[in-house]
């Protein structure tokens, strides 16, 4: 293969970095599968400049600095996708960088929060 | 509950209570336009395992022994107030993403079937879904130019619905008309799990009986 044979990929297709390399190869959670609505909150202390974490590791740590955010958001923000996300927020955990919440359960619902949100819908 | 929740937020702050809603349907019947009426449309990638059914569809030319495709899912959020969210979800039309159904679905709120009534069976599948899962819905007809309007009553017999399952006519381009859609929905969900409207009377009494309508 000379050097100059046409690469498949351009600008186009971003940085060629492969995913499993962001994971180091993983495609789970070591621990679960985070629910799309769980919340991450940086842990005290811990700095998204920290230089022993990974680029995207730190970019989460920088997307939950001022405040927790969902699953979600993390991965919609970081352009990373969700199971890259979930493989990542695992490690952090487990690093002591973040706490991870899960959802308000609404199986018993506060119907002063369906009130509010039917109050906040209307006033759009 | 939560006091399980918050207890794990460090710092005191308020915990985030997000509450999500999916919007089901037919492929393009207006999901993506009524997210988008009422809130800003961004993206979500999930990465899954190629199916046959995928393969078919994705050109894997070059691409030595690729088996798996990034999926794009359209969501938007609507901030409520600081500390409450709501997240809406157009689930994937097609048959080939059912897997992401059940991770939307599980822990929703509730969700709106979205409907055209030129090609009603479109819907069928997501009403059947919803119905085995038990998850509330509500059947918002979206109005097309040129579509014949037909009374919701008789959208309900077609779809044969539970008669409390409500069925609301609407413009998935609109605003209004999709805030409506949404506000039905969480009415019809207070409605399912306490018997009332907030701040309105109850329609049951105490021990689940029916409450006779007071004549004036």
């Amino acid at each position: 293969m000379s050097d100059t044979s046409p690469h498949w990929y351009d600008d186009d297709a971003g940085p060629i970095v492969r995913l499993y390399a962001v994971t180091a190869g993983r495609a789970r959670s070591a621990t679960e599968s985070y629910d799309l609505m769980s919340t991450v909150q940086v842990v005290g202390g811990s700095t998204p400049h920290d230089p022993a974490l990974s680029p995207e590791q730190r970019t989460i740590l920088r997307l939950c600095h001022r405040r927790a955010q969902t699953v979600t958001d993390i991965a919609s923000e970081s352009n990373l996708p969700l199971g890259v996300v979930r493989v990542l927020l695992g490690d952090l955990l487990s690093g002591g960088h973040i706490h991870i919440s899960p959802p308000v359960p609404h199986q018993i619902p506060d119907t002063s929060i369906l009130k509010e949100v039917i109050d906040g819908l209307r006033a759009l | 509950m939560a006091s399980v929740h918050s207890k794990t937020i460090p710092d005191g702050n308020q915990p985030l209570v997000a509450l999500k809603i999916l919007i089901a349907g037919g492929f393009g019947v207006g999901k993506t336009t009524l997210v988008g009426a009422v809130s800003e449309i961004r993206a979500l990638h999930t990465e899954e395992a190629l199916t046959g059914a995928g393969q078919v569809v994705d050109n894997t030319n070059g691409v030595e022994r690729k088996t798996t495709t990034t999926v794009a899912m359209d969501f938007g959020r609507i901030t409520i107030r600081d500390g409450l969210c709501l997240y809406l979800f157009g689930t994937p039309g097609q048959d080939r993403f059912w897997f992401m159904w059940d991770e939307l679905a599980q822990g929703a709120l509730g969700a709106v079937v979205l409907a055209d009534t030129r090609r009603l069976e479109d819907c069928f599948p997501a009403v059947d879904y919803f119905e085995h899962r038990g998850l509330p819905f509500v059947v918002g007809v979206n109005h097309f130019d040129g579509s014949r309007e037909y009374e919701p009553t008789k959208v309900s017999r077609a779809l044969d619905l539970d008669e409390k399952t409500p069925v609301v006519m609407c413009d998935a381009r609109d605003r209004e008309s999709g805030k409506n859609v949404l506000i039905k929905l969480v009415e019809h969900v207070s409605v399912l799990r306490t018997g009332a409207v907030p701040s309105t009377e109850p329609v049951t009494t105490a021990n689940g009986l029916p409450r006779r309508p007071v004549k004036h």
